[in-house]
C-alpha cells in the first residue's frame, strides 16, 4: 500500500483490503458487494490516492469481511487491476490479484433479452466466455452475444 | 458424425462438409437405394415457430429414408407463457426419437436443447441467431454447380444484422476462404460486431458496402436476403433504400456470365421475376438441395 494511504486511514485489525482499484471505481466496487452493511463491518474507502504502479488508485478496507469467490470475480469484472488483501491481527496474510476467469457463470446476465438465459422459465445458466480482457468482452455461450462493461456495471447497480 | 449436435455451422469442419456433400450426391443420383437407411428410426421435429419449407424438406428427407417423424408445431400454445418449458420439451421428446431438430424464435434455444438432450440435437434456426442446415444446402448448391467453394468472389445482400441464413452463410463461405467477401446492406443493417470480430480471427477480409450495382460485376454469387420493413424504425428510410437492393434483369447486365444469384427463399420482391427464366436464377435449384442434403446429414448423424 502505499505510504499516504496509511497517514490517511489506520491500519485495520481482522478483515479485506481491496488495493489497487482502477481509480473513481471504488463507489462501484462498494456497492456490488452491497456495502456498507453497517457497524460489524467499519470501513474506509479512499479515492484518487496515488500509486507509484498506477499512478492514481482507489483502496477500500473493511473490517470482518472476508468475501467468497463469486465476489472477487465480480470485482475482477469491474476493477480487473485490483488486489485482494487478507488481515489478520493487523498483518497482511493473503495478497492475490483478482483474475477475470475464463468461464463465468452464473454472476452476470446476458445483454441479450431474447437469450434463452434470460427465460425466466428454462434453467439455462448464464454462462459466458472471456474474449478480452481489456476492454473487458464476454461472450454468451448460448446466444453468443457480446456483453461490455457498461452492461456489465449496470447490471451490478441494479441488482444491488 | 454420428451423435453430433449440429448448433452452428462452424460445428462441422470442411472435412465434415465434403463428406455431407459427397453424401448428397450420391443419394441425388441413387435416392431408392436410400429407402431403407434409416428404417425404424424416429425424428422430432420440434418446431416452436413457424416453418414451411424447412420442416417439410426434413419430413420429406426422414421419410425418403425409411424413417419416420414426430412433428410438433404448436405455436399457438407454446407462445402462451403458461405452457410447458422448452426444457421439460425436450426431455420428453429425448426419450422418444433418434434425433432432434429444433428451431425457436429465442437465440440460444437449440444449444439449450443440445445440453439438456443425450440425442443429437440440428439447430433448424434460433431466433436471429443461426441457421446451419440451410447454410450446407447453400454451400452444397456452390459446390454442385459451380465445382468449388474456394477462392470465389462472393456478395451477401440485405438484412445481414437480423438474418439467421445470412449469417450462416457467411461463416459457411468464410471457412473456404473466398477471394473477395462483399457484405452489402443499408447501414442499420450491416453485419453484428460478434460475427465480425470471428470473421477477423478467421483472417478473412470484409468488404462492406451499400452500393450493389457497383460490386455487381465481380460477383461469382450474389446471395440474396429479404430486407423487412419493421426492421427500420423510421418507414420512410425503409422506402427510401429498397429499391437500391432489388436484383432485376436490369441490374444484371453488368454481372459475370458465370454470376450465381442465391435466396433462401422464401423471397417477397427482392428478387424480381424477369430474373427466374435467366442463367443467372439458382434459387429454386438450391432450394431442390434441401431434401438430398437434409437427408444425408440425417444419416450421418443417426447412423455415422
Amino acid at each position: 500500500m502505499a505510504m499516504d494511504s496509511e497517514l490517511l486511514v489506520r491500519k485495520i485489525r481482522d478483515g479485506t483490503v481491496i488495493d489497487h482499484i482502477p481509480a473513481g471505481n471504488a463507489l462501484n466496487v462498494i456497492r456490488i458487494l452491497g456495502l456498507p452493511r453497517g457497524r460489524e463491518n467499519r470501513m474506509a474507502l479512499i479515492m484518487y490516492t496515488s500509486s507509484s504502479k498506477m499512478g492514481l488508485k482507489d483502496i477500500v478496507k473493511v473490517e470482518g469481511l472476508e468475501l467468497t469467490a463469486d465476489e472477487v470475480n465480480m470485482i475482477a469484472l469491474i476493477a480487473p487491476t485490483a488486489t485482494i488483501n487478507i488481515v489478520r491481527d493487523y498483518k497482511v496474510v493473503r495478497k492475490e490479484r483478482v483474475k477475470i476467469p475464463e468461464i463465468i457463470e452464473n454472476i452476470i446476465r446476458c445483454a441479450n433479452p431474447n437469450c434463452i438465459s434470460n427465460q425466466d422459465r428454462e434453467t439455462a445458466i448464464p454462462k459466458f466466455r472471456l474474449v478480452s480482457e481489456d476492454p473487458i468482452i464476454l461472450r454468451c455461450e448460448y446466444c453468443e452475444r457480446h456483453t461490455y462493461k457498461e452492461d456489465i456495471l449496470r447490471q451490478f447497480m441494479e441488482g444491488r | 458424425m454420428r451423435g453430433r449436435d449440429i448448433i452452428s455451422i462452424l460445428d462441422l469442419s470442411r472435412d465434415d462438409l465434403y463428406r455431407i456433400f459427397g453424401l448428397a450426391r450420391e443419394i441425388e443420383e441413387n435416392m431408392d437405394k436410400y429407402i431403407n437407411e434409416l428404417r425404424g428410426r424416429v425424428l422430432a421435429l420440434l418446431f416452436f415457430e413457424p416453418s414451411t419449407r424447412t420442416m417439410y424438406s426434413f419430413q420429406t428427407a426422414m421419410s425418403r429414408l425409411g424413417g419416420s417423424c414426430l412433428v410438433f408445431s404448436d405455436v399457438i400454445r407454446t407462445s402462451i407463457a403458461k405452457g410447458e418449458t422448452l426444457g421439460d420439451t425436450i426431455r420428453m421428446f429425448d426419450g422418444y426419437a433418434d434425433a432432434i431438430v429444433i428451431r425457436h424464435r429465442i437465440e440460444g434455444a437449440a444449444k439449450y436443447a443440445a445440453d439438456i438432450a443425450e440425442a443429437p440435437v440440428i439447430n433448424a434456426g434460433d431466433g436471429t441467431h443461426h441457421h446451419p442446415t440451410q447454410a450446407i444446402i447453400d454451400l452444397y448448391t456452390i459446390w454442385k454447380y459451380r465445382g468449388r467453394l474456394e477462392g470465389l468472389n462472393i456478395g451477401v445482400l440485405g438484412d445481414l444484422k437480423y438474418g439467421r441464413a445470412s449469417t450462416s452463410f457467411i461463416y459457411g463461405i468464410a471457412m473456404f476462404k473466398p477471394s473477395k467477401l462483399y457484405l452489402i446492406s443499408p447501414e442499420e443493417l450491416r453485419l453484428k460486431n460478434e460475427v465480425k470480430s470471428d470473421l477477423e480471427k478467421m483472417n478473412i477480409e470484409l468488404l462492406e458496402t451499400s452500393d450493389l450495382q457497383s460490386v455487381i460485376g465481380e460477383l461469382d454469387v450474389l446471395y440474396v436476403t429479404r430486407i423487412q420493413k419493421e426492421r427500420f424504425p423510421d418507414p420512410a428510410e425503409y422506402e427510401r433504400v429498397r429499391g437500391s437492393y432489388i436484383v432485376d434483369r436490369d441490374l444484371l447486365r453488368n454481372a459475370r456470365d458465370s454470376l450465381m444469384v442465391m435466396h433462401p427463399l422464401p423471397r417477397v420482391d427482392e428478387i424480381s421475376t424477369d430474373v427466374d427464366d435467366t442463367e443467372y436464377a439458382y434459387y429454386f435449384k438450391q432450394a431442390r438441395c434441401g431434401v438430398p442434403v437434409r437427408m444425408a446429414l440425417l444419416k450421418l448423424v443417426i447412423k455415422g
